[in-house]
């Protein structure tokens, strides 16, 4: 989908957080996405070779930690686990969910040498 | 990002923005695929390192046929006298030592990626010069860390949103559209799901009751403001080029032309596109998804996010129903499995069928935006008041 802009997003967010630490390398790029993000990982791995040519970022690989969907059954009252929005909640089979977590897109740190 | 295969952002065109227009009829080098399945474009390139120095040198993208392939196969640097650079060395005896050097007179070379250890002479501080193979990885970047004493990996936690920029500018939209009194509505929706036809209609119902301006994205021209420009009302197209969706910077800056009056109603059309808008925050007080019954009645399962994301779904060409093989219930059962507590409205934009209830659904909506502006304008009223008495007090 826009894993370009998402990319472009990264990169914005790594060449920001070097300065003051240059000169450095960026090594690794560690970000968070979450299973609800609507994030195609290998879609943003592509798109991230392709823009990081000429930046800090050149030689860093990207480290995505998934994070899981999670949400609050308002039938059982329990946080319970979800793949994707629309699934039923895998304890009593209710719809009523309120996503909690797993929207994540960020940028958790860098591994600079 | 790589300008020369334009790909992501920086195609954006908005009417009145002669100045980018400019600069886009002065860029040269458009890529242009050659027929077959490879596409080259070969062309120069100016990079920006993050230290800030530029250099310009060609370079070829390659398309595979499959489209995924696209890459820098061969890209050489050339390091002229005089400009300095930073390395990180590993010698042989595994110590890895950083430093910065320049390129003195004699020692400036040129080198590829894909020659990964290749031999490389300088100069220390002391005046030694000496030469040797570092084995440093092949996609290296600009900016060489070798500055001693420099521990060689260091973490830093950033914690930051990727699309925190946007978010940021979308906030800012926001307090805009606050101040104001405007109520900004962001409609989402397939292509073809009726949503300018269904502007078109809102604004002939609702223009002499209130001001309202348009800002209509989409790839490529601007038949849709030309629609919208046809009902008497402003609207402002928006070429957002490769992107798939509206961004809150382009909102911005349509903003500037288009100067929406206090309390008025300003309708977003986004692209046609049920995935990528539903990530991008413009400022707006509620998306509003569209969904025609000629498509499927499971498209909120398919495309949760944006059903997710939306507060109103309008269910439109409702008029259409006899023909069509599509429950209704089962689409609102299922937008409601994606955000349970969405409201549904069944309209037709063609015959008019439940539009009375869209147009007081807005009606409500700018008088809630118009009440929470007096409230502000009346709090601040007060406070300068206080500030006022604290000054004659002081006297």
């Amino acid at each position: 989908m826009h894993e370009m802009s998402l990319a472009e997003g990264v990169l914005g967010v790594v060449q920001e957080s070097v300065r003051g630490h240059e000169p450095c390398t960026v090594r690794t790029v560690r970000l968070e996405i979450g299973a609800l993000a609507a994030v195609e990982c290998d879609a943003l791995r592509f798109a991230f070779d392709v823009i990081k040519h000429g930046s800090v970022a050149e030689g860093a690989a990207l480290d995505i930690v998934h994070v899981p969907g999670s949400a609050w059954c308002m039938q059982c009252s329990r946080n319970v686990t979800i793949a994707v929005r629309g699934d039923a909640c895998p304890e009593c089979g209710s719809w009523q969910l309120q996503v909690t977590g797993g929207g994540e897109m960020r940028v958790r740190e860098l591994e600079l040498a | 990002m790589c300008t020369t295969c334009g790909c992501g952002s920086g195609e954006t065109r908005i009417e009145g923005e002669q100045q980018e227009e400019q600069r886009r009829a002065g860029r040269s080098g458009a890529a242009t695929p050659r027929a077959g399945g490879t596409a080259g474009v070969a062309g120069m390139d100016t990079h920006v390192h993050a230290d800030g120095t530029m250099h310009s040198h060609p370079h070829e993208h390659v398309h595979d046929d499959d489209g995924r392939g696209h890459g820098h196969p061969e890209h050489r640097h050339h390091h002229a006298p005089g400009q300095e650079h930073e390395h990180e060395h590993v010698h042989a005896d595994g110590t890895r030592h950083a430093h910065r050097h320049d390129h003195l007179q004699g020692l400036d070379h040129d080198h590829g990626h894909d020659e990964a250890p290749h031999r490389h002479e300088h100069v220390h501080a002391d005046g030694t010069r000496h030469a040797h193979a570092p084995d440093h990885d092949p996609g290296h970047g600009a900016a060489h860390a070798h500055a001693p004493g420099l521990t060689p990996a260091q973490m830093v936690r950033i914690e930051r949103d990727i699309l925190g920029a946007n978010n940021e500018i979308a906030a800012r939209n926001r307090r805009r559209f606050e101040d104001a009194g405007i109520l900004a509505l962001n409609l989402v929706s397939s292509p073809g799901a009726g949503k300018t036809t269904l502007l078109v209609a809102t604004i002939r119902a609702l223009g002499s009751e209130l001001p309202l301006a348009v800002i209509e994205g989409d790839q490529q021209t601007s038949f849709d403001a030309d629609r919208i420009r046809a009902t008497g009302a402003r609207a402002i197209q928006v070429n957002t080029g490769k992107g798939c969706h509206l961004d809150a910077a382009q909102i911005e800056r349509a903003l500037a032309p288009l100067a929406p009056v206090d309390e008025s109603l300003l309708f977003i059309e986004n692209v046609g596109n049920l995935v990528c808008p539903s990530a991008f925050d413009l400022g707006e007080a509620h998306k509003v998804v569209v969904l025609s019954v000629t498509e499927g009645e499971d498209k909120p399962l398919k495309y949760p996010d944006m059903f997710a994301a939306s507060t109103l779904l309008l269910l439109n060409k409702v008029d259409l129903l006899p023909h069509v093989d599509f429950d209704v219930k089962r689409a609102i059962e299922y937008a409601r499995r994606v955000r349970p507590g969405i409201e549904v409205l069944q309209v037709s934009a063609t015959t008019g069928t439940g539009m009375a209830a869209w147009l007081d659904w807005i009606r409500a909506g700018a008088a809630a935006a118009r009440e929470r502006r007096l409230q502000t304008v009346a709090a601040l009223r007060r406070r300068v008041a206080e500030l006022e008495a604290q000054v004659a007090r002081g006297r």
